[in-house]
């Protein structure tokens, strides 16, 4: 089968607005992401926390990333950036603002707490393609981790055996390689005589 | 139709990009969030009126108000609500309250008739949907 370059990336977007939801959602499916949609910072976090109990089998739920409003009541889109990068299990999820709100202040704020970019509202759909780099940085980080044979957590354990898979799949690919002429060479004849 | 409500400055660009995001996934995107900003809008606009009554006027509140509602404006692509709400805001920027007033009844009839022409809008693109629907109309 073909690589998995678009492997779904699991995105959770946050914002108490409904309509809000229905638009970030709908930008994201159409970007081919798994979309999650809450309303409040608070419901990000049990969603997020739920995640790392997760067994293996369900590192598919694993979030890649987390997009979330900036005017929030309770619990505000920056306070939920903090309690992420404060969270040794959540830090290393990318997080993005987005704000009705064009506030330097507020923007540099979010930034320097580890946003790793601020969009504007009403957010377009060249804003979610800037979403790709951050998603792709996320994954090859994980890559890297297991190569390096470091420890990861129970949360990204999961992604080591699929990891290993991959390396398993990859060999067997390097081997199949030198097999396959002779197969697609079979396989075109057999072609050619169906098609007769 | 949709010709015309770009035409006369209705909806803008956005409109457009809204549509595009409909599919057969999503065959009533657009609709939707339409109903969903009119909810909203709504809502906004009697805080607004509510709010113009106050005395003394908290312009920096009516202003944020404001905003909120010329956001959710730009979300669905309504143009000429969304250039009477800058006016609005430029009224409270002066602090006139007369100026605000003006401005809001305008925006007030600019919200009403777009969400007539949207309905109206809606309403057609049922009736020359689905070939079965129009037969079973007999209209």
């Amino acid at each position: 089968m073909a690589v998995d370059a678009g492997a779904q990336f699991h995105v959770l977007a946050v914002d108490d607005s409904l309509m809000d939801r229905k638009l970030i959602e709908r930008l994201l499916k159409t970007s081919s992401y798994q979309v999650t949609t809450v309303d409040s910072g608070s419901k990000a976090l049990e969603f997020l926390g739920l995640r790392e109990d997760h067994s293996p089998d369900h590192h598919e739920m694993e979030v890649n990333l987390v997009i979330t409003d900036y005017c929030m009541p309770g619990m505000t889109g920056y306070d939920l950036l903090k309690k992420i990068k404060e969270s040794s299990s959540l830090k290393d999820i990318p997080v993005v603002i987005m704000s009705s709100e064009n506030v330097p202040s507020r923007i540099n704020r979010c930034l320097e707490e580890g946003a790793e970019e601020f969009f504007l509202k009403p957010v377009q759909l060249s804003d979610v393609k800037r979403l790709r780099p951050h998603l792709l940085k996320g994954k090859s980080k994980d890559q890297q981790l297991q190569e390096e044979g470091k420890e990861v957590d129970s949360n990204t354990n999961a992604i080591i055996s699929t990891s290993n898979n991959n390396n398993k799949s990859k060999k067997r690919k390097a081997m199949d390689e030198e097999i396959a002429p002779v197969r697609t060479r079979l396989r075109f004849s057999t072609g050619s005589l169906t098609i007769v | 139709m949709k010709k015309s409500l770009f035409d006369q400055g209705y909806l803008d660009e956005q409109f457009y990009q809204l549509e595009e995001l409909q599919d057969e996934v999503s065959p009533n995107f657009v609709e939707e969030v339409v109903t969903l900003f009119f909810r909203d809008s709504t809502r906004l606009v009697t805080n607004i009126d509510q709010a113009l009554e106050k005395r003394p006027q908290d312009f920096r509140k009516l202003d944020a108000c404001m905003h909120q509602l010329k956001v959710s404006a730009s979300s669905i692509g309504a143009a000429k609500m969304k250039n009477e709400c800058t006016s609005f805001k430029e009224f409270c920027g002066k602090e006139s309250l007369e100026g605000c007033i003006r401005s809001f009844q305008k925006l007030k009839k600019e919200h009403s008739t777009l969400r007539t022409k949207l309905e109206n809008y809606f309403q057609l693109l049922r009736q020359v949907g689905p070939v079965e629907k129009a037969v079973r109309s007999g209209k």
